[in-house]
């Protein structure tokens, strides 16, 4: 246990912060299972194309999903790097990490620009509106990662991130690796079983 | 930074005694908009053919006055208690995040503000009417929302505001499990939580599980409204039907988030007026928690006249009527409590009888429904409106009045007085019944809910007259209550530190406590602390002076300051200003950014 969570006698013996953040996981799977069981309750539903088949690129996809997966080991090492105090790998890895997150983002408006221009829009079917609604509320919390690691970077380039905000990093890594496992699920359900 | 008088220690106050005295103030004052809204309603179905007010301001006064009633008086309400008491319950010294919780209320006061706004924003939006509210019924069905059948900025305000409020509730959702959870004093089990603070436990799970819901759901609108989505378009291939599959699994969850706390705090008061442990606690509490486990498993009862088909009536009936059992369990355990015991008649335990009361009424009426061949003759009739009413009037606000007599002592230092406290109790439970009661005949004659008017030749004008007369005494009881909170400021007898012989922590400590609350955190033996029981003597009171100085945590201004950018946000698709939404992301960021690096000891 990190010397701030130390500071705190509580009652489970689990740091506030990190159970308030377990609940707020729980909570988020809530959110992305509604949006997921529509996507799945709307499936072949729409009445005009494109419909997935016709536009979904497997192979781009499975690049920005590896891209995703790299940065969740990014992330691990970041933070061991922070537990023992080693202020320099942490720099790199917290940086590499919002990099890759930032790659992926690159990833998603290229496909939902290349999207738009072959005429998959929110209006044009129900494919389209649960389509964007569900990877676009995925792609807001990865931009909410991206800012809470860059955030996080600066503080290590400020040299005030050592062993005691271990547990801050570790908070920000449990929401980025949420983040990525909901990713597997929507790659999983709306790319690779269509 | 912050005092500890004026305003300024107001807007910037972390302490959860404050912060539960503002969601009290601010939930009754919404209470009292509210119960106008019904006062109208009431006024203008009083005759057959009524003039009081037009068709469209009578959409918008019973959308705005369910939506008001559920969001802005009721769970606020019990949010007050949640905030004041549970930290004492437990023997901690504030809540887990106390900043976090002041965003919860400054969150929840702008999304109250925003929603009603839309009484006079008309001009704004060149409406030629003053009132643009929302009025598509507080549970907004598809695809009467779409932009093609409310073209207005009504629909806006609703969804616009429950997504606002909703982030108050998960907000505090989770600073209430973790404080629970992790904040109690030594000794302080879970099985020795009082009765009160485990129903708030389960309430806050109910409501982080099904607040993501009614999220998506309202963002599903929001995107078929300003973007042109067709998620409730049937024209498309969509089903209107997933919004009601979507609100009532919000829904029924919601139900009892608003009844749990208030068997709570009937599970509080019972005991304490009658001398007498609750009969069968820990039945009681796994009760509770069943009950928020089947809440989840229930909510198609409300959708058996969109013909799911047999299978899936049937199963939600039989779901329905199970969840019955729990619940009776509860309603037996408080009547063994009150059997042989010690009673005294304080106003408090008169509110707690009636509930219990009222609330086998409304549950049995309840019942009834959970039969889909009874159900279908009482959908969208007016049996309907007196079933709920006697589950949140009868029930929740009966259950909040007892907790307001129960605890108004310790959380102002002053008694409120009996004598009006029972005036108000009379006044209120012979005007609920007067006003709720015949409308379970008036439903079961044919008269629809969420009409303007009636024909005379309906046969239902002397009941609905009679509905209205009880509607009226209400509101004069509810003025009592308000003229008894006022001369206790100055009038009221002076509150010992435990004026009822309480078992809880919260009575052992002076009436208001002090910032710290506990001199020292009590190391607490038995499940009743304060009592003698078989094994345990009564827990010794903390000492009257801390005998170390005590940390109290400081205020802060950046929990207001994040809260402000949801509003201004919302305001962007609200009034198509793009840089509203810019301005509201950077007004919360900065706000959040302010409050994360902010020195700030708990």
């Amino acid at each position: 246990m990190t010397h701030a969570a130390a500071a705190h006698h509580t009652s489970m013996g689990l740091d506030s912060r990190k159970m308030a953040f377990w609940a707020f996981i729980g909570s988020e799977c809530l959110l992305f299972g509604s949006l997921i069981s529509t996507y799945l309750i709307y499936k072949g539903k729409s009445v005009v194309g494109p419909y997935p088949h016709d536009i979904l690129n497997i192979p781009f996809t499975s690049v920005s999903t590896f891209d995703l997966l790299m940065s969740s080991l990014m992330m691990v090492l970041a933070l061991a790097a922070v537990q023992r105090g080693d202020l320099k790998w942490a720099k790199i890895w917290l940086f590499a990490t919002a990099f890759l997150g930032i790659l992926f983002l690159g990833g998603q408006v290229y496909e939902f620009t290349s999207f738009v221009r072959e005429g998959l829009t929110l209006q044009t079917n129900l494919f389209g509106c649960t389509f964007f609604v569900l990877t676009g509320t995925h792609g807001a919390h990865v931009t909410v990662g991206v800012l809470w690691l860059l955030t996080l970077w600066v503080r290590a380039l400020q040299g005030k991130l050592g062993p005691a905000q271990a547990l801050t990093v570790e908070i920000s890594g449990l929401y980025w690796h949420f983040v990525d496992v909901v990713w597997i699920v929507i790659f999983t359900l709306v790319y690779l079983i269509q | 930074m912050t005092g500890s008088r004026g305003l300024r220690s107001w807007l910037t106050t972390t302490d959860h005694k404050r912060i539960g005295l503002l969601y009290f103030y601010t939930a009754f004052a919404f209470f009292l908009v509210g119960g106008l809204e019904a006062l109208l309603i009431r006024a203008q179905l009083a005759r057959p053919n009524g003039t009081v007010v037009g068709a469209e301001t009578y959409n918008q006064l019973f959308t705005m006055h369910g939506t008001t009633m559920v969001f802005l008086a009721l769970m606020p309400l019990s949010a007050a208690f949640f905030n004041y008491i549970v930290p004492l319950q437990i023997g901690a010294r504030d809540v887990a995040f106390p900043r976090l919780n002041a965003f919860s209320y400054w969150v929840f006061l702008l999304g109250g503000l925003f929603l009603n706004a839309s009484w006079i924003a008309g001009p704004v939006f060149r409406a030629g009417v003053l009132n643009v509210a929302p009025d598509a019924g507080w549970f907004g069905y598809a695809n009467l929302t779409e932009r093609q059948y409310s073209p207005g900025p009504n629909v806006d305000f609703w969804m616009l505001g429950l997504q606002i409020l909703g982030v108050s509730s998960l907000a505090a959702g989770f600073n209430f499990i973790v404080t629970i959870l992790n904040l109690r004093a030594p000794g302080m089990k879970m099985m020795r939580l009082p009765t009160f603070t485990w129903m708030t436990l389960v309430t806050q799970f109910l409501v982080i599980t099904a607040f993501p819901v009614i999220t998506v759901a309202l963002v599903f609108l929001m995107f078929d409204r300003f973007f042109g989505a067709h998620f409730y378009v049937p024209q498309a291939g969509a089903t209107p039907l997933l919004w009601q599959h979507l609100f009532w699994l919000f829904g029924h969850p919601e139900v009892y988030i608003l009844i749990l706390p208030a068997m709570g705090i009937v599970s509080e008061v019972l005991p304490t007026f009658s001398r007498k442990p609750l009969f069968g606690y820990t039945v009681v509490v796994y009760s509770g928690v069943l009950i928020g486990f089947m809440g989840w498993g229930v909510w198609s009862h409300h959708m058996f006249s969109v013909g799911l088909g047999p299978i899936a009536d049937s199963v939600f009936s039989a779901t329905t009527m199970l969840i019955a059992v729990p619940t009776g369990v509860k309603i037996f355990n408080w009547i063994a409590t009150l059997w042989g015991g010690t009673i005294r008649g304080t106003t408090a335990l008169h509110f707690a009888v009636g509930f219990i009361a009222m609330f086998i009424i409304g549950g049995l009426s309840g019942v009834t429904h959970a039969s889909p061949p009874a159900d279908l003759q009482q959908t969208d009739t007016y049996y309907v409106v007196a079933h709920i009413h006697y589950v949140l009037f009868g029930g929740t606000i009966f259950g909040l009045f007892a907790g307001i007599y129960y605890w108004w002592p310790k959380m102002t230092g002053r008694l409120l007085s009996e004598a009006l406290g029972k005036l108000h109790f009379w006044l209120t439970f012979i005007g609920m019944n007067l006003a709720f009661f015949p409308m379970h005949l008036i439903g079961l004659l044919g008269m629809p809910r969420r009409i303007y008017t009636y024909a005379p030749d309906l046969g239902v004008s002397s009941l609905n007259l009679v509905s209205t007369i009880g509607a009226l005494l209400i509101g004069v009881a509810t003025l009592v209550f308000v003229v008894n909170l006022w001369r206790t400021r100055s009038h009221g007898a002076p509150a010992p530190n435990d004026p009822w012989g309480g078992a809880t922590l919260e009575w052992a400590i002076p009436s208001p406590p002090p910032p710290y609350n506990f001199s020292v955190i009590p190391t607490v033996a038995s499940r009743l602390p304060r009592w003698k029981t078989e094994h345990h003597d009564p827990m010794p009171d903390p000492p009257a002076a801390p005998p170390a100085p005590v940390h109290v945590p400081g205020g802060s201004w950046w929990p207001p300051v994040a809260a402000l950018g949801l509003p201004v946000l919302a305001l962007a698709p609200l009034t198509h200003h793009l840089w509203l939404a810019f301005l509201g992301v950077a007004i919360m960021l900065y706000g959040i950014y302010r409050w994360a690096f902010e020195p700030f000891e708990i």
